[in-house]
């Protein structure tokens, strides 16, 4: 028990990253039906901001500045390159999604010149040890799933008890008829896209902090899985979306406390495939009832 | 009032509408009847703004309709119970009465609409905070309409209101639709069920593959032989 204590407290703070990215890809789902490939890549390019922030400013201004930073990035990227595509066939939709994603890739190797960016300047205050039932962890591991649960929560509570929440839920049900009701269907849009980034840009500060650099690539590994994690809960649904991530998370740092390091990513897309064929709605997807 | 003119729609390469007029008078109840795919519900729908015309004009109280966003539609006074319901499934029966409130700010005249709609369907009160999926078929009508009227409209438009429902639930629909009416909303409806709609209609059009071949008040047409043929299922002598 005591070896793999340290494990399962990792894997919760792992679970809590994936979450916050799967959120994202959920909600986007939920209304466009959409898998929005350029997520992890908004995530990858949050890292590069914070890297490039917080070693020119101080903390206060670098961290916000992230954020809206990565607000904006997933708003340009739904105006520029998904809305016009509103009344084209799906598959449209998804190709320009993985031309973003290398786009984004590619800008990003233009700016970094192709070279990992070093976290030189880790968050402080989370970045210190702490003990804690006999071992010793960053203070982010702990901080992660706490925040993590504090934004579901909130998010929750905007989607279920506000109007713009109303207004998404309809349209996740039905574009046409939300439009009957007033609603701005490419407001609730956007909206989706800025919670989705907001996430994904506190996900991405939580997980770079603890690492030494951000790479262009970086977005790709965490993008997965998150992805599959939505999977896993049923895509289109959010406390799926988080009970997966955790669940892949924890599932995920045990298999390497059992010393099975080599075989952790294996385990996360084999399970993808599992759920794929034995429960393709996931564990708390919607049925799939086709409009008549 | 409203008014179309020479109105032109197109889908995919068919023509829906080829230039319909038509007017739909303050205070009246109008009825566009025809068979499927004759192109009402296009009319209704170009009206709301969901589908672009080709040309023409829909003038609402002397503002040209086209070409607005359908939000801007909804809040100058015309509000739509679609065909089929489309009632949210997952949502209570109080929530899509509010969402049919989504533009409105004022809290108060909200509470009272509210009341309103709940005093012509008792049976939504009641069911207040059920799922609206778990209604039944003329619940859910029920539920449109009364949804539609939350956004206080002048002019309600109302997409095959008795499709799917029993003869007597059909019946209590129609004499909400009228007493709806007689509080001050116009009412143009379209219909499959030819006899009621005419029955309660003060003027009518007959619609066929896209173009108005007769018009009348509800009670002419009811007595047309060639309606009665074609709609009413009555054969001539």
């Amino acid at each position: 028990m005591q070896q793999i204590l340290p494990y399962i407290i990792n894997g919760i703070s792992v679970g809590g990253q994936y979450a916050l990215i799967a959120i994202g890809y959920t909600l986007v789902y939920g209304i466009l039906r959409l898998i929005n490939f350029a997520h992890g890549d908004v995530f990858m390019v949050a890292g590069l901001v914070m890297v490039y922030s917080t070693t020119a400013m101080p903390m206060y201004v670098a961290l916000p500045l992230v954020l809206v930073a990565t607000v904006l990035l997933g708003f340009v990227i739904e105006r520029a390159a998904y809305k016009p595509l509103r009344s084209a066939p799906r598959m449209s939709v998804m190709i320009s999604a993985i031309g973003v994603s290398y786009l984004i890739q590619n800008l990003s190797f233009y700016i970094t010149g192709g070279v990992p960016q070093p976290v030189t300047t880790p968050i402080p205050w989370i970045s210190e040890n702490v003990a804690l039932l006999g071992t010793s962890t960053k203070r982010v591991t702990l901080v992660t799933p706490v925040l993590t649960i504090a934004l579901v929560i909130a998010l929750v509570y905007l989607i279920n008890h506000t109007k713009i929440g109303m207004a998404m839920r309809a349209a996740a049900k039905d574009f046409e008829t939300a439009q009957l009701m007033g609603v701005k269907i490419n407001a609730v849009i956007s909206m989706t896209f800025v919670i989705g980034s907001f996430l994904a840009a506190v996900g991405s500060m939580l997980y770079f902090t603890n690492y030494p650099s951000v790479a262009i690539t970086s977005g790709g590994m965490p993008g997965l899985k998150a992805f599959v994690a939505a999977v896993f809960g049923g895509i289109g649904s959010i406390p799926g979306a988080v009970v997966g991530a955790f669940i892949i998370g924890l599932c995920e740092e045990i298999i390497k406390g059992l010393g099975y390091t080599t075989f952790s990513d294996a385990f996360t897309f084999a399970l993808l495939i599992v759920v794929l064929c034995v429960k393709p709605t996931g564990l708390f997807g919607e049925k799939v009832t086709d409009k008549v | 009032m409203l008014k179309i003119e020479n109105l032109h729609v197109s889908y995919g390469g068919i023509q829906a509408l080829r230039g319909i007029s038509l007017e739909v008078p303050d205070g009246k109840i109008v009825t566009l009847i025809g068979a499927n795919g004759a192109g009402k519900s296009t009319t209704l729908r170009t009206i709301t703004g969901l589908v672009k015309a080709a040309s023409g004009s829909i003038q609402w109280n002397g503002e040209e309709l086209l070409g607005r966003s359908i939000d801007k539609i909804v809040t100058s006074g015309i509000a739509m119970s679609p065909e089929g319901r489309r009632v949210f499934p997952d949502m209570t029966v109080l929530e899509n009465l509010k969402i049919g409130a989504y533009l409105r700010r004022d809290k108060e005249g909200i509470a009272k609409d509210l009341q309103w709609v709940y005093d012509l369907f008792p049976r939504l009160k009641e069911r207040e905070w059920q799922l609206a999926g778990t209604l039944s078929g003329g619940e859910q009508q029920m539920l449109a309409v009364g949804r539609a009227l939350m956004s206080r409209p002048k002019l309600l438009l109302l997409d095959e209101p008795s499709l799917g429902l029993a003869p007597l639930v059909v019946q209590d629909i129609f004499s909400i639709i009228r007493e709806i009416n007689r509080q001050g909303v116009t009412v143009l409806l379209i219909e499959q069920n030819a006899n009621m709609a005419l029955k309660i209609a003060d003027l009518a059009y007959v619609l066929e593959t896209g173009r108005i071949t007769m018009s009348g008040t509800g009670a002419e047409l009811l007595a047309n032989e060639k309606v009665k043929e074609a709609y009413l299922g009555k054969h001539k002598k």
